[in-house]
């Protein structure tokens, strides 16, 4: 009897060939992947939106006099600061999350909870900075719908002989619109990734990866908190410094 | 969820995210932030640099802090090439909007104006 195997039985053992994850990940690390992909094509959309409106305006309200205050602290006068700390409160919550990711590939229990609660800290203090934030704009009368009087305009806008350039209440508008949605609905991804950062801990503390063998889980919620911090990274840069 | 393969993700880990390169990652990204900061402060308002020329900075600053965030945080620069262009290549043809959107704009603008 022959040995020889024809060529159409031999059992192939490229990557694409089946039975194994050509991308060599687990499953749902893939689909966090390609969720994430399509939560990019919605902030695009959104912050391509506010460059064309932006572009197409003959001017616009100057983001170093719009945002000049530090609640709490002074009113006026310190372009970029509030914003700063924001900026780095973010960051810094995306490193200790990093961190919590090493600590689970080295099963340290211990040192994944402190991380992720810090974590968590780091988001709700983001939040709590993002509420201050909006209070103040809406104080001074912005809002969806709503600007501040032409007066006031033109504490925000470069004047043209003393007087607000042509169709500076409607780019006002815009601008205000604009804002909301967009740290509205980046908000929103931090307040969803701190109530998941949450129940990932829960679940860290009650021992469920221990036993499940592996910290695979902290990853994927990791994917999702560093996808809210690379948004903010742009709107960061396309409201506060452009 | 409960039979995570363990052995999918566990090999490749040694060329992976070290606390020491994790703590080189945020100095990167802070060190850029700060330098952002810097120019939009100090350079801008002093004159040094022209607004015209700092938003092109600003620009590839965050284009540089997003790389170093997908790829050492978000770990993309440790996983299969297959991975990687399959999340990339898809990011270019907002490139396209881009471009596309902005040079409209332009016609508006002159419409308007």
């Amino acid at each position: 009897m022959s040995t020889q195997v024809s060529q159409i039985d031999e059992v192939k053992s490229t990557p694409w060939s089946g039975g194994k994850s050509p991308f060599n990940v687990e499953y749902g690390k893939m689909m966090m992947w390609f969720f994430l992909l399509s939560d990019a094509f919605t902030f695009s959309s959104l912050l391509i939106a506010y460059g064309s409106l932006r572009f197409s305006s003959s001017s616009w309200p100057s983001a170093d006099k719009v945002f000049q205050s530090v609640p709490g602290l002074v009113d006026s006068g310190q372009p970029l600061v509030f914003v700063g700390i924001m900026t780095f409160i973010l960051i810094l919550s995306s490193v200790t999350m990093v961190l919590a990711v090493e600590a689970g590939h080295r099963m340290a229990r211990k040192e994944v909870i402190t991380w992720m609660i810090l974590t968590v800290i780091g988001g709700f203090m983001f939040l709590g900075c993002q509420a201050l934030e909006w209070s103040h704009l809406h104080h001074e009368g912005f809002w969806w719908g709503h600007i501040p009087t032409a007066e006031e305009l033109k504490t925000v806008f470069t004047l043209k002989n003393g007087e607000l350039p042509v169709g500076a209440e409607t780019y006002a508008q815009q601008f205000a619109n604009l804002f909301f949605t967009i740290t509205g609905f980046h908000g929103f991804h931090v307040f969803s990734g701190v109530i998941i950062n949450i129940i990932i801990t829960i679940n860290v503390l009650l021992g469920t990866y221990e036993k499940r063998g592996s910290y695979l889980m902290i990853e994927k919620v990791g994917l999702y908190w560093h996808f809210v911090d690379l948004v903010w990274v742009f709107v960061f840069t396309f409201f506060y410094l452009v | 969820m409960s039979s995570e393969p363990t052995e999918v993700h566990h090999e490749e880990h040694g060329e992976g995210m070290t606390k020491k390169r994790i703590g080189k990652i945020a100095l990167i990204l802070s060190a850029i932030t700060a330098v952002e900061f810097f120019i939009a402060l100090i350079m801008v308002p002093k004159g040094i640099i022209p607004l015209h020329v700092a938003n092109p900075i600003y620009i590839v600053l965050t284009l540089l802090k997003a790389f170093y965030i997908v790829a050492f945080f978000m770990h993309l620069k440790f996983e299969k090439t297959g991975l990687a262009l399959a999340i990339i290549v898809p990011i270019l043809f907002i490139i396209g909007l881009i471009l596309v959107l902005t040079n409209e704009s332009h016609y508006w603008v002159d419409l308007r104006l």
